[in-house]
């Protein structure tokens, strides 16, 4: 049994003054293995609670998840994560943090080097190998967060809104590269982001979940990622499709943050 | 309520002094902005700069157009010295730049003496201002006629001495003769006569005071010169002072400062990561170091002294204390302020508790332990200095308390200016390492 198995996940958080907020109510996801999957949903709808249970940071309340048979209890090495920002190590190099899992892993340097300077070409970083982390753009860092995750060789890359910090056109490079690596390391992906154009170019599958209590709203399979890994994005966003199914999801979010509202004037 | 008038009365005072000090500030600003005045007209006359910053037409409010002049540094270290030696009659400035000093030199006044039947007589006294420590006879002087005598007075600069006009003429005090005028202008108690280089107050007793007058210049024994402050500083280097030469002197301050400093940090370091790492032992030391952080280590020197004497280990357990709480706080809020997705993520890459700690935690940490670090350092150099004031044999604190005890004015800015510069050695030496050590800094 592979892929990754996401079983009736609640999670309830108590609140300090009393009482508890319902974050994720009883969600089920079966993913499969190489599958890119992106979740997109209004703010609040527990999205980075799933991730964050998926990544093992977070116990839910109610249900598991389950990878290659055992059930997921903490963080691993075989769940790798890419950050919106900051969760790179100032205080190494480019290479050093790329090289970072496969030296806690307890190999030499002379194993892992290669491999390493490898993945820094992959992601465009040639030139910038022995550079300081500060030293870097916003997009550059990304990168090395990509291949520092990648070089760890995960089953599952798990990506919290990793281009939400970026400029619209680093952000369509990136994303042109985070598809080039999905096909290339055959790796299984699940995105998270707030943009529904992002979700459509880059999942072979979209959920969409709705907030209060955080739920699996609606599903999609969509053709886009796939024909986005050899063709321009710009020319997969000019696809009839493309636009029908942004504004039908972006529609979708629309009521959802008005009933939320609505319901906040009614308290 | 006498306690709120006698506060009252302090700040009256300590007012008073401000309001006083008043002309010497604006005196010493004027000065300044001259300097400003005639550098920014000798830089207009230059080759004017096209960079960025000479562009901008917004410097007002703007921070980044705002460094440092450093012409402005120059001529404020460079005034500081000219006010000194001005003030002093240093040899280092041309006598030009002098203010005008106390009268070394002859003078002399008329006085007239009376007798108690009415009748006058006038005599000269002759006066001789020497410096300080000179020794100077007093010529032989004809005594002139009538039947007040003429007077010889030698008198050392700063002081004042009294003139017993009598001593030598016919009619005395005793006879019922009294001084009526002095050059020519009626002279009464409390009512000092300005003879030119000099004032003359008549006495309670009848005789002349005569009081040189002081000019502007301090005496040597408030401010000596500049260059008395060097040839101290040599003669201390080469002779030593009260037994130990002026390196043992400092070494014996800076072994104290770095071994407290190292000690506390040995202890300050791991307590702050327990702290930051464990809830036990975040509330077992919480009450402990947040009420010792406020207490001045300088209020444990008595304390200190009664229990460990004046000897090293009392100093430096004082300076152990010192740099103990600073150091824990400093380390507690480096550990505390590690943000969470670092720690994820290397969890995610493969982690063990163990290598979060060596790899993610403590170089995360860095920054905040060198602040505290610079901060504890120098505290220790102020801590060290004080309680070298209290109580050591040696130390470069005990230097300039014990000169002081002998009015060495020289020894004691000598001291002052030491200090001043080991502890601004100490802040550079550890922002040097902060960047070499640190270099990501305030970059994350």
């Amino acid at each position: 049994m592979s892929g990754l198995h996401i079983e009736n996940i609640s999670m309830r958080f108590d609140l300090p003054g009393g009482g508890s907020v319902q974050a994720l109510k009883d969600v089920s996801l079966e993913i499969a293995e190489g599958e890119i999957l992106s979740v997109l949903g209004p703010s609040g709808c527990g999205k980075t609670t799933l991730l964050n249970i998926v990544a093992g940071f977070l116990a839910p309340t109610e249900g598991q998840v389950r990878m290659k048979g055992h059930t997921v209890t903490g963080p691993d090495a075989e769940r790798g994560m890419v950050f919106q920002q900051g969760a790179l190590f100032e205080w190494m190099n480019v290479r050093e943090n790329v090289g970072f899992g496969p030296r806690m892993a307890g190999k030499r340097p002379s194993e892992y080097r290669e491999n390493v300077d490898h993945l820094l070409d992959v992601v465009g970083l040639r030139d910038f190998k022995e550079k300081a982390i500060y030293e870097l753009s916003g997009g550059m860092q990304q990168r090395v967060a990509l291949a520092r995750c990648l070089a760890n060789d995960p089953d599952v890359i798990l990506m919290d809104e990793p281009l939400g910090a970026l400029d619209a056109l680093t952000r369509e490079k990136m994303q042109g590269l985070v598809l080039k690596l999905w096909k290339e390391t055959g790796k299984t992906i699940i995105l998270i982001t707030h943009s529904v154009e992002e979700a459509l170019l880059l999942g072979e599958r979209l959920i969409v979940m709705a907030p209060r209590p955080g739920r699996i709203h609606k599903e999609y399979r969509l053709p886009f990622a796939d024909m986005g890994v050899n063709a321009d994005l710009r020319e997969v966003k000019k696809h009839p499709d493309f636009n029908a199914t942004r504004e039908e999801i972006l529609s979708m979010i629309w009521d959802m943050e008005e009933e939320i509202m609505g319901r906040q004037e009614a308290v | 309520m006498e306690l709120l008038s006698d506060l009252w009365s302090e700040l009256v005072q300590v007012l008073g002094a401000l309001v006083g000090a008043i002309p010497v500030i604006v005196g010493y600003v004027l000065l300044i902005l001259l300097c400003m005045v005639i550098w920014r007209a000798v830089k207009r006359g230059m080759t004017p700069r096209r960079d960025f910053g000479s562009l901008k037409t917004v410097t007002f409010g703007d921070e980044s157009a705002v460094n440092s002049n450093f012409a402005a540094s120059v001529i404020s270290v460079v005034l500081i010295f000219v006010l000194w030696g001005a003030f002093t009659g240093s040899r280092l400035l041309p006598g030009f730049l002098h203010v005008p000093g106390a009268f070394i030199g002859e003078g002399s006044f008329t006085y007239t003496a009376e007798s108690e039947d009415g009748a006058t007589d006038d005599a000269t006294v002759q006066v001789i201002v020497h410096a300080m420590g000179e020794d100077v006879d007093a010529a032989e002087i004809a005594a002139g006629d009538g039947f007040a005598r003429d007077d010889v007075l030698v008198v050392a600069a700063y002081r004042s001495q009294l003139l017993s006009w009598d001593d030598n003429d016919e009619i005395t005090r005793d006879d019922g003769a009294r001084v009526i005028a002095v050059n020519g202008a009626p002279i009464a108690e409390g009512a000092p006569i300005n003879v030119g280089f000099a004032d003359v107050s008549l006495t309670g007793r009848g005789t002349l005071n005569v009081t040189p007058s002081k000019g502007w210049q301090m005496e040597p024994i408030w401010l000596p010169p500049p260059e008395n402050v060097w040839t101290r500083l040599v003669e201390i280097a080469t002779n030593g002072f009260r037994n130990s030469s002026l390196a043992e002197h400092l070494s014996y301050s800076l072994f104290r400062v770095v071994v407290g400093f190292v000690l506390g940090a040995m202890v300050g370091i791991p307590l702050g990561y327990a702290m930051g790492l464990s809830n036990w032992f975040r509330g077992w030391f919480d009450p402990i170091v947040e009420f010792m952080r406020p207490v001045p280590p300088l209020a444990l020197i008595p304390l200190v002294i009664i229990w460990a004497g004046i000897g090293e280990v009392g100093k430096v357990i004082l300076l152990f204390l010192a740099a103990l709480w600073i150091m824990a706080i400093g380390a507690r809020s480096g550990v505390s302020g590690v943000r969470i997705s670092k720690v994820h993520a290397a969890y995610s890459l493969g982690s063990s508790k163990w290598q979060i700690m060596r790899h993610v935690i403590v170089p995360n940490s860095l920054p905040e332990i060198f602040t505290a670090a610079r901060v504890a350092m120098g505290v220790c150099w102020g801590t060290v200095v004080a309680a070298e004031l209290v109580a050591a044999e040696k130390g470069v604190g005990m230097m300039i308390m014990t000169a002081s005890k002998f009015q060495n004015t020289d020894v004691v800015i000598m001291g002052i200016i030491l200090i001043g510069i080991i502890g601004f050695a100490i802040d550079m030496f550890m922002r040097w390492m902060e960047r070499v050590l640190v270099p990501w800094k305030g970059k994350g």
